[in-house]
């Protein structure tokens, strides 16, 4: 049985740029009633039809989980990207109609911590917005440190400010400001669980440096969506379906085979589920593994690739799909 | 039209019984004469009128006596119902998926007025209307889970996923097949299936802890399970072997269908919203021999899947003293002919 998620049909309630690269989007059902209850760290994958061409992208929900009138999530602009948040950002206006999937959580609180640190780098701030309203509506004891390039564009640092005052530390990349990190990880009282989301450099800079200081694994949780990326153009044999088809610059391997009337199993769309997981049959040319899931083993092996996020250079690919 | 919930009992002078419409809905476990695991999951979507599926949380005429039983299990027993500290939030999400379920399926029997938090329950049958504020525990008489589940047909476990694994750290348990919440509390599903046989050799858990971490709000999926019970006891836990283990020595030809009851699980598997935990109700069906044969193909295909169960499920599912009588008794209602696929009766 399929894996994916239902659908919502939502219309965008309102577009509000936040800074000079961040753009929120506000998502209300189009039969006017509640969106499904969700929680802190969520995502939902958005489509985007752009001409005859659908990109699906996950965003966090950014929004409190307590009020589902609406959806929320904040785009930064990547203009050298694929063009999805291009798109968002040019021709997403208020009254557009959209389908959007029921929230997935891959980045979930774990709620027996006595405290919750959690470190955000850029627009990986966004799961810790609803984050830190679930945890402060029910009384939750977290602390916040956000690295961003500056102030003004230190998306949302000012509400979050406002909210939670010196709950949130502020670190700005032009100042110069810097997390102490072996000393803030050296003095957490125990039951502390540890949140990270930002680029994949302080990802693993801070996994690293928790490793080393002792910190069991359970209770580092990170959230390392790698974006599609964008490479040169190459043709996929689908042996199960006995399909060739040609994989554009812009287009990621399972949109491509989506575009082909064939449906993968998928959740996160960015490397990390392992719902899209494809054997191959056959290869002669180089993987370029871009995911979080599979084992180092397995990208060596070239029997496994995660077409949401993974490309391929060279003369042939065969898949079992 | 209401269901007429019947009064009866699952203990001393034994009064349970179905009624001809709930023998024809039961959910009798067999698709073929054979049996043997399998990652038997779908889907938990609604199914025809008049089945066990027509509601995806099923209330019946059981409902009453059934919740009695609870609460005796309760007053002798307090640690069938637990909650570990983090997973009150999880209690709140069942809260409402049941009295949401309930009502819906049930609305001459249930209903649940929400205006923002404010949230009033009416339980007809059990006599109960009350208001109180969502997610405020200190206005229920109970916590959230514990409220709920004493309305609610059916043990629930409730999962805690972290890790890539699912702990049971919460749950209501008093209808059980020969398993302890109490002893269970805190592990991890590999854990509490440590003792089941054969299953792990096929790596059947492994399976399917990577579809249940998987499981998506608004797609529930369900499976079935079974085994059988003497005399319709609902709690039949390993803190009261003492009561119900020496009744599996009394079973004699004479009163095999009377005694022997098949018992259904319907399990179902739900991702909770707020707490991205995993809800895992288990609703226990109980059928007489009696009642089962009253519908000749059941009677057929029960006698060829116990008379070739293999020894080692036999032995698990605890019915190595009896079968070789249920066999024989069993086998005057099978007259070797072929019956049709499918589940349902002819």
């Amino acid at each position: 049985m399929s894996t994916g998620t239902t659908k919502l049909d939502v219309v965008v309630s309102d577009v509000v740029p936040v800074n000079d690269l961040v753009t929120r989007f506000h998502f209300r059902r189009r039969d006017g009633e509640l969106l499904p209850t969700f929680s802190g760290g969520a995502h939902v994958v958005v489509e985007m039809r752009d001409g005859d061409r659908t990109r699906l992208n996950p965003y966090s929900l950014m929004g409190s989980p307590l009020d589902t009138r609406e959806y929320t999530i904040s785009i930064r602009r990547d203009d050298v990207g694929r063009g999805g948040s291009l798109f968002m950002h040019r021709q997403v206006k208020p009254g557009l109609e959209m389908v959007i999937s029921y929230p997935v959580n891959l980045f979930s609180l774990d709620l027996r911590a006595k405290k919750h640190l959690m470190l955000a780098g850029g627009i990986g701030i966004t799961p810790f917005m609803a984050q830190t309203s679930q945890l402060a509506g029910a009384g939750g004891n977290f602390e916040l440190h956000y690295t961003c390039r500056t102030a003004s564009l230190g998306t949302y640092a000012d509400v979050l400010r406002e909210r939670y005052g010196s709950r949130v530390r502020l670190y700005h990349d032009d100042r110069e400001e810097r997390i102490d990190l072996d000393r803030l990880l050296s003095s957490q009282p125990l039951g502390t669980h540890l949140y990270v989301c930002g680029p994949a450099g302080m990802i693993n800079w801070v996994r690293d440096r928790a490793a080393s200081l002792g910190w069991p694994s359970e209770t580092v949780h990170f959230e390392h969506f790698a974006a599609p990326q964008p490479g040169a153009p190459f043709d996929v044999t689908l042996a199960v379906s006995g399909k060739t088809i040609r994989v554009g610059e812009q287009q990621s391997l399972l949109e491509a085979i989506e575009a082909a009337g064939v449906d993968p199993p998928y959740l996160c769309r960015g490397g990390v589920c392992g719902q899209c997981e494809t054997n191959v049959i056959s290869s002669d040319g180089k993987f370029i593994h871009n995911d979080h899931w599979l084992s180092e083993e397995d990208h060596r092996s070239g029997c496994k690739i995660m077409p949401c996020v993974s490309r391929f250079e060279g003369k042939s690919l065969v898949l079992e799909r | 039209m209401g269901i007429t919930f019947r009064k009866e009992t699952f203990r001393d002078d034994f009064t349970f019984k179905n009624s001809p419409e709930h023998i024809r809905r039961f959910p009798f476990p067999f698709n073929e004469d054979a049996y043997m695991y399998a990652v038997n999951i779908e889907p938990h979507v609604v199914g025809p009128k008049g089945s066990v599926l027509e509601n995806l949380i099923d209330v019946d005429e059981h409902y009453f006596a059934e919740m009695q039983d609870r609460a005796l299990v309760l007053a002798e027993d307090p640690l069938r119902c637990q909650s570990l500290p983090h997973m009150t939030l999880a209690g709140w999400d069942l809260l409402e998926l049941l009295m949401e379920q309930q009502a819906l399926g049930y609305p001459e029997h249930f209903t649940l007025e929400r205006d923002g938090d404010r949230w009033r329950w009416i339980n007809r049958p059990l006599g109960i209307d009350d208001t109180f504020t969502f997610g405020d525990t200190s206005t229920l008489p109970y916590g959230p889970m514990e409220y709920i589940t004493r309305q609610s047909q059916g043990d629930f476990c409730i999962l805690d996923q972290r890790d890539g694994n699912l702990w049971m750290d919460a749950g209501m348990v008093t209808t059980q097949a020969d398993w302890s919440l109490d002893f269970d509390i805190g592990m991890n599903f590999f854990e509490w299936h440590a003792p089941v046989p054969l299953a792990h050799e096929k790596g059947i858990f492994t399976r399917a802890l990577k579809f249940l971490t998987n499981i998506q709000q608004g797609k529930p999926a369900r499976r079935l399970n079974w085994t059988m019970t003497i005399n319709p006891r609902l709690d039949t836990s390993p803190e009261n072997y003492h009561k119900w283990g020496p009744d599996r020595a009394t079973v004699t030809p004479e009163n095999v269908g009377d005694k022997v009851h098949l018992r259904v699980e319907l399990q179902s598997f739900w991702r909770l919203p707020r707490s991205n935990g995993i809800v895992f109700p288990i609703r226990c069906y109980l059928i007489k021999m009696d009642e089962l044969v009253t519908q000749p193909k059941w009677a057929r295909r029960l006698h060829r899947v116990i008379r070739d169960l293999p020894e080692e499920l036999a032995t698990y599912k605890g019915l190595t003293r009896y079968r070789p009588t249920l066999v024989e008794w069993l086998s005057k209602l099978d007259d070797g002919s072929p019956t049709s696929p499918g589940f349902g009766p002819d």
